[in-house]
């Protein structure tokens, strides 16, 4: 096959692969879960403890 | 092996003091390059301090040093945190921090002897190249090895990109750095003539686009939410800005080498993925400064969200204009000239160093068990001497940078050029100075948040945070 072609396949491969990201971000059966996980940062503020040397507080 | 009850702070403590320390080091430099400029005097004859061998020690400083210190620091903090996970490996994580300081030691002392490869942005000769390699591959280790022991089940957005960048910037560097060695400190590129020049750029561009770019907005989908207290402005949005961005920025290099011996369409090739690559880099842009949406009042109170949200604005403005520089026409006004160092640095003094800064502000006090950084107001003089100082650069440099491609292309009735090339220097001087002017102003912001960041951590004792326990199902 010429080089040309596989190269075109890549590419349009490449941008079928990019679009079907799109549907997927976008799809609103995942609404929820991307909601969800964008909160990720905030599920670590638990207390903060200091170790041994740091007794001073808490 | 024992219970991890705690996250591994020392080595992100490590790396956020040192890139306090070479962002210093690296801004002198290039005020000192700067000035160099206006006064060639000031080399004073010594072949150490010519400007050749400073400006590639002012970039690689600023670059790898402040900004990849500031890039572990930070990926190290924040994979940690988001994955509920202490750092994988506490030797091979204690390995690149001492390996990257040898790195740029290496660096401090072979370029000023001129030992270079003149590949720029990769000046540095094969056994530091070779060394970066190992430091960086550990680096993957940690990094990857990091998320692979995670508690949290989705990775988040940050970590992406910061991935992306770390698997990226390995195989630029190792493809590019490809050398025939002929003695310790001197070796050829494997690579001849355009080609050579193609990989180059193909790396000189990802470095852009992965070290200075992705990476960054590592920083940017973590510390803006947390800064902010409020999630990203849409998750779905940071999913496909990511792809987006991944598919898109590999391919731009080869605007570098507009009108050059690169085949004609590989140019054009390079200049429609740069105009492609402003729908990403936008859509990344608005997804940080709307996360602020509903809650504009914060920012004019607190002065790290000014520093990250301002850095959004200075990398939607380089986004913009670098598109509009690769499209072929316009780059054969503004190659070349000082329009380009004006355009990379609206990208990385007001993108990368303000968001760095303001993530460095937000770690410093956590990191060393404070509430805040020891003052606040000058987290907010720090800001706006920087802000000044970016605008007096970038704006001398637009200037200057239209005025010599101008100049250079006038040709007279009679056929010849209108001018030659040292009326254009001359022309330049003011704009050198107003320059100077700009890069002062940013070292002296820099100079405030060292002696902030001094006075925070003095008497402070290292802190260690704790893992939360795994929630309950």
């Amino acid at each position: 096959m010429d080089i040309n072609t596989i190269r075109t396949m890549v590419t349009l491969a490449a941008f079928g692969a990019f679009l079907g990201i799109v549907w997927w971000a976008y799809g609103p059966s995942r609404r929820e879960r991307f909601e969800r996980d964008a909160r990720v940062v905030f599920d670590d503020s638990e207390p903060m403890a200091r170790t041994e040397q740091n007794g001073e507080r808490q | 092996m024992q219970a991890e009850t705690t996250y591994n702070y020392k080595v992100v403590r490590q790396f956020a003091v040192m890139t306090v320390v070479w962002g210093v080091v690296g801004m002198l430099v290039g005020v000192i390059i700067a000035a160099q400029l206006i006064w060639p005097e000031l080399n004073f004859g010594v072949p150490w301090l010519s400007y050749g061998r400073l400006r590639p020690l002012h970039t690689n400083a600023v670059i790898f040093a402040f900004g990849g210190c500031a890039l572990f620091a930070t990926s190290y903090y924040v994979v940690q945190r988001t994955c509920h996970a202490r750092l994988f490996s506490a030797g091979l994580a204690a390995f690149t921090f001492w390996g990257w300081q040898l790195v740029i030691l290496l660096a401090a002392i072979t370029l000023p002897l001129g030992i270079t490869t003149s590949k720029e942005y990769a000046e540095l000769e094969w056994p530091i190249d070779i060394l970066i390699a190992v430091v960086w591959v550990s680096y993957a280790i940690v990094f990857f090895g990091t998320i692979f022991k995670r508690k949290i089940e989705h990775i988040y957005v940050a970590n992406w990109f910061f991935g992306a960048f770390i698997i990226t910037v390995a195989i630029l560097h190792i493809v590019n750095s490809a050398a025939v060695p002929v003695s310790f400190w001197k070796s050829y590129s494997v690579y001849a003539g355009a080609q050579d020049a193609m990989v180059q750029w193909w790396y000189g561009h990802n470095a852009v686009g992965f070290f200075l770019t992705a990476g960054f907005l590592g920083m940017m989908y973590y510390f803006i939410p947390k800064q902010a207290e409020r999630p990203v402005y849409s998750y779905r949005l940071s999913v496909v800005h990511f792809w987006a961005l991944i598919f898109t920025y590999m391919w731009a290099g080869p605007h570098h080498l507009h009108y050059t011996a690169l085949p004609d369409w590989a140019q054009s090739i390079g200049m429609i993925f740069s105009l492609i690559l402003l729908a990403p880099s936008w859509g990344g842009m608005i997804n940080g400064i709307m996360t602020l949406s509903g809650a504009w009042h914060k920012l004019r109170q607190d002065p790290i969200l000014k520093f990250l949200i301002v850095s959004l604005s200075f990398y939607g403005m380089s986004t913009f204009e670098g598109p509009m520089m690769s499209i072929k026409t316009v780059n054969a006004l503004s190659h070349y000239t000082d329009w380009t160092i004006g355009h990379v640095h609206s990208g990385a003094l007001g993108w990368v160093g303000l968001v760095s800064m303001g993530s460095i502000y937000f770690l410093i006090p956590k990191l060393f068990g404070q509430k805040e950084m020891w003052s606040v107001r000058l987290i907010n003089v720090h800001f706006w001497v920087a802000t000044i100082g970016i605008v007096l650069y970038i704006a001398a440099m637009w200037i200057a940078g239209v005025m010599q491609g101008l100049m250079w292309r006038a040709v007279s009735a009679d056929g010849t050029l209108t001018y030659s090339f040292v009326e254009s220097v001359k022309a330049t001087y003011p704009f050198y100075t107003v320059r100077l002017l700009g890069g002062l102003l940013y070292l002296g912001g820099m100079l405030i948040m060292a002696y902030n960041v001094a006075r925070t951590i003095a008497g402070s004792r290292s802190f260690e945070a704790t893992i939360p326990a795994p929630a309950h199902a």
